[in-house]
Formats: structure tokens, sequence, C-alpha cells
């Protein structure tokens, strides 16, 4: 004969419910401070940028062109990774301008910004051939700065970039290998990690 | 074992009547995860809402409905371009009310510990 009460029908303690609530509040305000926005598509379409400039770069002789390629680069990549962001932000309801989405910004902002001064005191210093490094090491700090409100994947990516701004520092002579493995191979690698992942 | 039950028979007296005071319109699952969300942005969009506690339009409309008739979120309609976009955001009353549910959980916990 079977028991009328089995015993998952034991009634769950006020203490053990009021604890899964509070998880759950705990759980879900974490949740909804995560940054989603960020654009796994978008950032494909980046490194395909990066490693066109990289292969033009590569072509160049003058240092003024091997410089211009990049910068074109930059501002393409810039352009294609704020519409990115922008687009899907709005699909997803989320505000860009406002909480997370704004300390993302500020996270990944000041690092990049700190890169146009740094590049042309090493210009001026004729020590062109650290730049790569630079502009590797302080687009990873920002992208780990604001990864901190982001999916995980964003502040690995960060940190991919330090160390490959790390090798260019050290070895200058890699620099255009790195800036395309950087700026090319590993948006691609995570921009289609995250595009599959986060929805796009 | 006996000692365990005359415990828990302590502990009822002072659990029961704060379980009874609980904030029903707080309690269920999808407008708690509602408030909780609102409390850490100002406003939020129902369709980010609805992607983060994974529910229906459907669910979510009722819920969110009872949450502004008790008068714990606020909602503004309009338009982003030429789609409707509505927002949400959490009132004074509201963060009280998730400020004096968060307090009853946690008192709930210190009663059972305590005894």
């Amino acid at each position: 004969m079977l028991p009328l009460r089995g015993p998952t029908l034991d009634p769950v303690p006020l203490h053990a419910r009021a604890m899964d609530n509070l998880r759950f509040i705990r759980e879900t305000m974490a949740r909804s401070a995560t940054f989603t926005a960020v654009p796994g598509r978008g950032m494909v379409a980046m490194g395909l940028v990066a490693l066109a400039a990289s292969w033009i770069a590569s072509r160049t002789t003058a240092a003024a062109s091997w410089l211009w390629v990049w910068l074109g680069c930059a501002a393409l990549a810039f352009m294609v990774g704020a519409a990115a962001l922008r687009r899907k932000a709005a699909l997803a309801g989320l505000p860009l301008h406002s909480g997370v989405g704004r300390k993302f910004l500020l996270g990944l902002l000041p690092p990049m910004a700190a890169a146009v001064p740094i590049s042309y005191f090493l210009l001026r210093n004729g020590q062109r051939e650290l730049l790569a490094g630079v502009w590797l090491l302080l687009y990873g700090a920002g992208v780990v700065t604001a990864g901190a409100f982001s999916v995980r994947p964003v502040p690995l990516l960060g940190l991919c970039f330090m160390v490959a701004g790390a090798i260019a520092g050290a070895f200058p002579a890699w620099g255009d290998a790195m800036l395309a493995a950087g700026f090319g191979g590993l948006h691609i690698a995570f921009g289609a990690l995250i595009a599959r992942r986060y929805g796009g | 074992m006996a000692r365990a039950a005359a415990t828990r028979a302590r502990a009822l007296p002072i659990a029961e009547p704060r379980a009874l005071r609980l904030d029903r319109v707080i309690h269920e699952r999808v407008r708690l995860g509602m408030l909780s969300a609102l409390a850490v942005h100002e406003t939020l969009t129902f369709t980010a809402i609805k992607k983060l506690l994974d529910t229906s339009d459907g669910n979510l409309s009722v819920h969110a409905r009872k949450l502004e008739t008790a008068g714990y979120v606020a909602c503004d309609k309009g338009f982003a371009g030429r789609v409707p976009r509505t927002e949400y955001r959490l009132t004074t009353a509201g963060r009280r009310a998730l400020e004096r549910y968060l307090d009853h959980m946690e008192a709930l916990i210190r009663t059972t510990r305590e005894a």
C-alpha cells in the first residue's frame, strides 16, 4: 500500500524559504547588473577590419602610412563597434547612458583615451615600434575594467589583449603580428563566442 | 528529539505571526524579481525585464500591473522611433516595500537560528 504523503510533501521550513528568497533577490540583482549588450557579431566585424588593416599596413614601407592605416582602422572599428553596441542594447531594451551601461563605457573609454597622448609622445621620441604593445595593453586594460560589469568572456578578452601587448612590448619586431592576432584574431574568436552564448 | 520539538514549538509563535504579515504583493517570484532588478537600475524596459526573468509577455504584464496598482512601480509608455516602449521604475514605496521584505526574510532566518 502506498503512503498517502511521500517524503517530498513535507513542508519546507520557513527559514529555508527565506534563505531561498534572499538568494533569488541577490542573484537577480547580480544578473541585472551585468551589461549583456556587448555585441559579439560587431566584435567579429571589428576583427575583420583589423585583419584587413594589418594586411594593408604590412605592405606599407613609410612609418606615416603605417600609422594612418591603423588610425583609419581604429576609427572604422570604433564606428562598427558603437553601432553594433547600440543595436544590441536597443533590441534588448537595455539603457546605454544609465546604470550598468554607463559604468561599462566609463570603464572602457579612459584607457583608450590615454592611448592618444601616449602614442603622440612615443612618436615624437621616435619610438614607433612600441606603439603596438601600448595600444594592445591600453585597449586590454579598458576591456578588463569594463568587463567587470559584463559577461565573463569580456574581462578574459581584456586579459588576452594585455598578454598580447606585453609580448609586443617585449619583442617589438613582432608588433605587426601581435596587432593582427590581437585586434583581429582575439576580436573574431571572442566575438563568435559571445554571439553564440549571449545572443548576437 | 523531544528537545528539538520543544525548540520548534517555542519558535513557532514568533515565526508564524511574522509570516502572516508577509507582503503578498512582493512574495511572488516574478514580482520579487522585477523589484530586485529595478532596485539596481533607474529604469528598465518591459523587454529587458522579460528577458532577465525569462518569462512571457502575458505573465509579466499581469505581475507588472499588480505592482503598479500597489504603487510599487511606475510605468512610462512611449515610442522609440515607431516601436512602442514601456519603461518601469521603482517608486519610493516600492523601494521601502523591498527593504521591509528583506528585513522580514532576515528576521525569519535569525529567529530560526536563535531558536
